[in-house]
């Protein structure tokens, strides 16, 4: 019988990503209340060598996939490698991460398995032994609550939505080494080519500060005490809609509906009125600072803090203080 | 090449957020006052996606298919307007507020089949309303294509579609084999917007009706695999601390102070 959860780990520049720790919690927090244990999936080459990572994030058994084939994602790959591991650990419900991965990964595994699946879960809430996943939708505007009514259950989680466990790494945990059994003749997308936008600097997905800008800086130079902000404070920056479709910033940058999701401990929102759009890819950071001439706008009403400035004169005396606490 | 793209009527979604409202006993969106409903912004993406194909191809027939109410005409005749060559409508009863992309997958798939002979199945990267992104992969899977999401870009080589898809960190370009789906994403670009002249042509262009029953689909097939607990609009804290001070430079270091006593300097 169907028990317990089977987390999907994902390996980015070959440690598990922070998401997986977070899933893993996540999946302590549900067999805690509906039983079993929590399984992890490891797919690539270096799979064995992270395995203690995944225990000491709080995985009860993991199943290692150590094969080169699975270093890069594709959807014919990790299809049937996340099938074998479904059919292996038998778990009722299957967490993947909210990326661009997982995004393509999970509506796939969903139909094949004949589960049902919520996307971009940030809560959930655990009743009777069913589980009602919370997740935002029309643009962040609004918030659905649903349940799942096929036994097989697949959710993919929003990134920084649930606090990882502390790392314990006297924790026990079985590892078992496993085969994909992935039929090449079946793989039918070829990888012509790959590269990093990003080389440098933090993930925007994964910086614990973001500071993002918007049209109101009036130009791309507006950018420049940005980045100088950000890294001080050793995040990254972000823009909204309106200056990347401006060409102000690149739009791998952009936050919001039609761009990134962050959900970071602080965001600062620099001359951004706060529109639906851009509220829908940041509106789950843990705190918000505003800093904007308007004090009208959306975002420095919704926000937790705000200086009301011009950010000319704001921004190079707050990266002057946050330097002097810095020492 | 033979296409469909897949279109979604759906709500505004630059409707400002005073304006949304959610009726919580229906758990639906109540649409807001004379602001129209438009095609999903993401879709009319997937359009141009097919149109592009199109032109470059110098041949080729795209269909666009809508499951939804009667209104759902009006996105049709958009994307009939930007270029594409016929369209199809699902409208039942059954389908009103469908939330489940469950269900939406199988009634398109059901469609997709009826037209036949398609190479090319693109849909936008999620729609606006729900954001779910599980139309796209679901189709692929339920019709047994290649799929490649999140495309900034696509071009048919030998038979083949060449995507050049959005990663969180990159890109990267995949080569699939027909019969294919593709999602599309915002980084395609600016879709083009119908002239009058094609506006009027639009509206000789033959768009078919169909209900469940043409489909072939009881209620049973589409039995929902989710159930909608409730949906309702988040409180947002709006208990805004304006930083004190008379000049820049104060109000930064009173900011910089409240942020190390909150842990997040």
């Amino acid at each position: 019988m169907a028990e317990g959860v089977l987390v999907i780990a994902e390996v980015a520049d070959g440690k598990l990503n922070p998401l997986t720790a977070e899933m893993i919690a996540a999946g302590q927090r549900i067999v805690g209340e509906v039983g079993g244990i929590v399984n992890v999936a490891i797919f690539g080459s270096n799979a064995e060598t992270l395995a203690p990572e995944a225990v000491a994030a709080g995985g009860d058994l993991v199943y290692t996939f150590a094969e080169a084939q699975l270093d890069e994602y594709l959807t014919d790959t990790y299809v049937p490698a996340a099938e074998m591991a479904i059919s292996v650990a038998d778990p009722a419900i299957v967490l993947i991460g909210q990326t661009s991965n997982g995004r393509d990964l999970a509506p796939r595994l969903a139909f094949r398995l004949g589960a049902g699946v919520v996307m971009d879960v940030t809560e959930f809430s655990i009743s009777g032994g069913q589980v009602s996943w919370t997740r935002p939708c029309y643009g962040g505007n609004a918030r659905a609550v649903l349940a799942v009514n096929t036994p097989l259950q697949i959710a993919t989680i929003r990134s920084k939505s649930f606090d990882p466990l502390p790392a314990d790494t006297g924790r026990a945990g079985d590892t078992i080494p496993m085969e994909s059994g992935i039929d090449a003749g079946a793989v039918k997308q070829k990888l012509v080519s790959r590269e990093t936008a990003q080389a440098e600097g933090i993930r925007l997905e994964d910086a614990p500060v973001v500071v993002a800008g918007g049209r109101g800086l009036g130009g791309p130079e507006g950018f420049k005490p940005l980045e100088d902000l950000a890294n001080v404070m050793g995040g990254a920056v972000g823009a909204s809609r309106a200056a990347c479709d401006l060409g102000w910033y690149p739009p791998s940058q952009q936050i919001g509906l039609t761009g990134k999701t962050v959900s970071p401990d602080l965001y600062i929102a620099v001359a951004i009125s706060g529109a639906s759009q851009h509220w829908a890819g940041m509106a789950n950071s843990k705190n918000i600072v505003a800093i904007n001439k308007d004090p009208d706008s959306t975002m420095v009403k919704n926000a937790r803090y705000a200086i009301i400035d011009d950010y000319k004169n704001a921004l190079p005396a707050l990266i002057d203080e946050v330097k002097k606490l810095k020492g | 090449m033979k296409f469909v793209v897949c279109l979604k009527q759906v709500p505004d979604p630059e409707t400002p957020a005073s304006a949304f409202k959610i009726d919580a006993a229906g758990k639906k969106v109540v649409p807001a006052q004379g602001i129209a409903p438009v095609v999903s912004p993401f879709d009319t993406q997937a359009v141009e996606a097919a149109l592009r194909i199109k032109d470059a191809q110098g041949e080729g027939h795209i269909t666009v298919l809508s499951m939804g109410a009667a209104s759902a005409r009006d996105v049709i005749k958009h994307a009939l307007a930007m270029g594409a060559d016929e369209g199809v409508l699902i409208d039942d009863p059954a389908l009103t507020d469908v939330v489940d992309p469950f269900v939406t997958v199988k009634v398109l798939a059901a469609a997709i089949r009826k037209i036949g002979g398609v190479d090319a199945v693109i849909t936008g990267r999620q729609a606006a309303d729900w954001d779910w992104g599980v139309t796209g992969p679901g189709l692929a899977e339920e019709l047994g294509m290649t799929q490649a999401t999140f495309a900034k870009a696509v071009t048919a080589q030998n038979g083949n579609l060449v995507v050049e898809r959005v990663l969180g960190d990159g890109f990267e370009t995949v080569s699939i084999p027909t019969p294919a789906l593709v999602t599309v994403s915002n980084e395609l670009g600016d879709p083009r917007y119908p002239q009058l002249r094609q506006i009027m042509a639009a509206g000789r262009k033959q768009v078919t009706n169909y209900t469940l029953a043409d489909l072939g689909l009881s209620a049973a097939d589409i039995a929902p695999r989710l159930t909608l607990e409730k949906l309702y609009i988040p409180v947002k804290e709006s208990q805004v601390e304006v930083i004190e001070g008379e000049t820049a430079q104060e109000k930064a270091a009173n900011l910089a102070k409240k942020l190390r006593e909150a842990k997040l300097i």
